[in-house]
């Protein structure tokens, strides 16, 4: 009888005391110590003035603009990003991959070059703006500058988001659905939109987020007029900016808490969305 | 219900894939589509499901002419080399799937369609997975599943394609008398597609041979084995070697085999073209003979020579170790080989 010496599991990457522990702490320093700080300066104020902080009509009102405009936003991204998502995957034209790469635009454009070329576009002379004027209708130094400015910077992310589960989902499933006597409408309704509901809402849930706190393309085509077209990260930029430090918190606190809402719920799809993957097979 | 198809053609671009397709099926019949990848035996299934459309030819099922309906109107029972199962659905509603995307008019109520729900489940043997997900069955539990899906709808015909591709040996050969008890239950008109000679003849009443879009064969496993229609078939079939010979009044000869023991051929003086399987070479020693023994490896119960002529040629074959005659066979001996078997086929074909 011999006592069989204990086996120690041998990693494939060494050093993972090493990368786990380099990526905790910058994940600290870079993540949590800024958003602790936030909560701190925020707790700081003391329930009360924060309260008031937070009410105050002019605060009340950058919270109302920013979230009825992302809300805007958000609504033509998901139908506009489920079109061209769908378009990119399944249908092939002359230019397909260019207009594929002029997706990523907004994202690797400056978001203050994006304000500026809308701004230029749309204003009273610009190519766009001259036309509607005469319409009637005003984009610029309105709510909808701030909405067209958060469509451009965010509508990357329900395209990105539903076109990989598109690109991956089995032809077969509709072959299948065909053949069981589904029409293309009822396939798309029970087969294929259920299959990309959950990227859907998920790209849907991030391109608010953005949207919420875009501030570089919004502040050049908002006017940013108090009460009318300012917005909350600019409110805050503007607070900073008269040394009110906890007034600046206050509202960054209102914005981050939003955001780790969406985040959250962004989350919750995730889950739901897998919970036909998992399992013992 | 009966199905016919005429002088079918189909290219994808520049590639032809079927080249003048007549296939008859009878009603109740359970045929087979056996051929090596790039035969066109699936794009055939798939035009028949109504998946895929043949640039010219025509598809009639008891008359009717099916080019005209759509793959929904056809109501035939599908089943997807990869089961295609709905990944969101539970196993209940992908079964149900059919019978509730039906117009209203036609659509059986809640009850009528749980009850053909279990009736199903109990037949294929999987009462206790309605409530699981694609995704935590097992391969052939999910083929079970897939053919349930298909067959709810009550298919006037049933199509599979490579029904037992993904699946392991075992399975696949359960599943195989399985599917055949179900064929027999049912009486439902079957084509499946399979590039597993085994599979088609053990599965099928008729399997059709195919090859680069055309039909090469149709008939039973003795009928192709012993007498292949086309070098093509006896290739496939395993008769990979080949051996030229020469056809005077009906006997072939050559001198790299003794052919007494072939039976007369059919065929025209001249040039012609020999199959043999290893099998069959039925190697002796001979001391004049034209091979010679260049390895030798056994598996226990059958040795396999690679043999070797004066130009260099390498043979297989294939004998039992205790037949007689076999112990002689070392490295090195002369041979002659007395094959009883061989396909032969003028050099033209």
């Amino acid at each position: 009888m011999s006592a069989a010496a204990p086996v120690r599991a041998k990693r494939v990457l060494p050093g993972f005391t090493l990368t786990l522990g380099t990526t905790m702490l910058y994940l600290t320093v870079i993540v949590l110590i800024p958003v602790l700080a936030l909560i701190l300066k925020g707790a700081e104020i003391g329930p009360a003035r924060f309260w008031g902080i937070v009410t105050a009509p002019r605060t009340l009102a950058a919270i109302r603009i920013t979230m009825t405009a992302a809300a805007i936003a958000t609504v033509i991204n998901a139908l506009y990003g489920l079109l061209m998502a769908w378009v990119l995957v399944r249908h092939d034209f002359p230019g397909k991959r260019l207009l594929d790469a002029l997706m990523d635009i907004p994202f690797a454009l400056p978001t203050a070059v994006a304000g500026l070329s809308l701004t230029a576009l749309y204003s009273a002379n610009g190519w766009f703006g001259a036309p509607l004027e005469a319409a009637g209708i005003q984009v610029v130094y309105t709510i909808w500058g701030i909405v067209l400015a958060m469509t451009f910077t965010s509508i990357p992310f329900v395209v990105r988001s539903v076109q990989s589960v598109l690109e991956d989902l089995d032809p077969a499933l509709e072959d299948a659905a065909f053949t069981l006597g589904a029409g293309p409408w009822t396939t798309f309704r029970r087969v294929v939109f259920p299959a990309i509901l959950p990227a859907w809402l998920g790209g849907i849930a991030t391109s608010f987020a953005r949207s919420l706190g875009e501030f570089g393309a919004v502040v050049f085509i908002a006017g940013n007029l108090p009460f009318k077209t300012e917005i909350a990260s600019l409110l805050a930029f503007i607070r900073l900016e008269e040394y009110d430090y906890a007034g600046a918190a206050a509202i960054a606190l209102v914005l981050m808490v939003f955001a780790l809402a969406l985040l959250l719920v962004s989350n919750l799809i995730q889950i739901w969305a897998s919970r036909h993957a998992g399992g013992p097979r | 219900m009966t199905i016919d198809i005429s002088s079918m053609h189909k290219s994808f671009g520049q590639t032809e894939v079927l080249r003048g397709i007549d296939l008859s099926v009878d009603k109740g019949e359970l045929v087979a589509l056996l051929g090596p990848s790039g035969s066109g035996k699936t794009t055939l299934l798939r035009i028949i499901a109504g998946l895929e459309w043949p640039d010219a030819g025509g598809l009639h099922v008891d008359g009717q002419d099916w080019l005209a309906l759509s793959a929904a109107q056809r109501r035939i029972g599908f089943v997807f080399q990869n089961y295609a199962l709905f990944p969101h659905m539970i196993v209940r509603d992908n079964i149900a799937f059919g019978l509730t995307v039906r117009p209203r008019a036609e659509r059986p109520d809640r009850r009528r369609i749980a009850a053909t729900v279990d009736e199903l489940l109990h037949f294929l043997q999987i009462d206790a997975l309605g409530g699981r997900y694609p995704a935590q069955l097992s391969g052939g539990q999910r083929q079970r599943v897939a053919l349930g899906r298909a067959m709810a709808i009550e298919p006037t015909v049933l199509l599979l394609d490579e029904p037992f591709g993904a699946l392991d040996a075992a399975v696949r050969r359960d599943l195989r008398r399985w599917l055949r008890g179900v064929h027999d239950a049912t009486g439902t008109t079957t084509i499946f597609v399979t590039h597993d000679q085994e599979e088609a003849f053990e599965l099928a009443d008729r399997v059709v041979v195919m090859g680069a879009g055309r039909i090469e064969q149709i008939g039973n496993a003795d009928r192709i084995h012993d007498h292949p229609a086309s070098p093509f078939v006896a290739g496939f079939m395993g008769a990979t070697i080949e051996l030229p010979v020469t056809i005077r009044a009906g006997r072939a000869g050559t001198a790299l085999a003794d052919t007494a023991r072939l039976p007369a051929q059919a065929l025209a003086d001249g040039p012609a073209r020999m199959f043999l399987r290893p099998e069959d070479v039925a190697p002796a020693a001979d001391p004049a003979g034209p091979w010679q023994v260049a390895s030798l490896s056994s598996t226990g119960p059958q040795i396999r020579l690679i043999l070797r002529d004066t130009a260099g040629t390498e043979i297989p074959a294939d004998l039992r170790r205790r037949a007689p005659g076999a112990a002689a066979l070392t490295p090195g001996t002369r041979v002659q080989l007395h094959p009883e078997a061989a396909a032969i086929f003028p050099a033209d074909a």
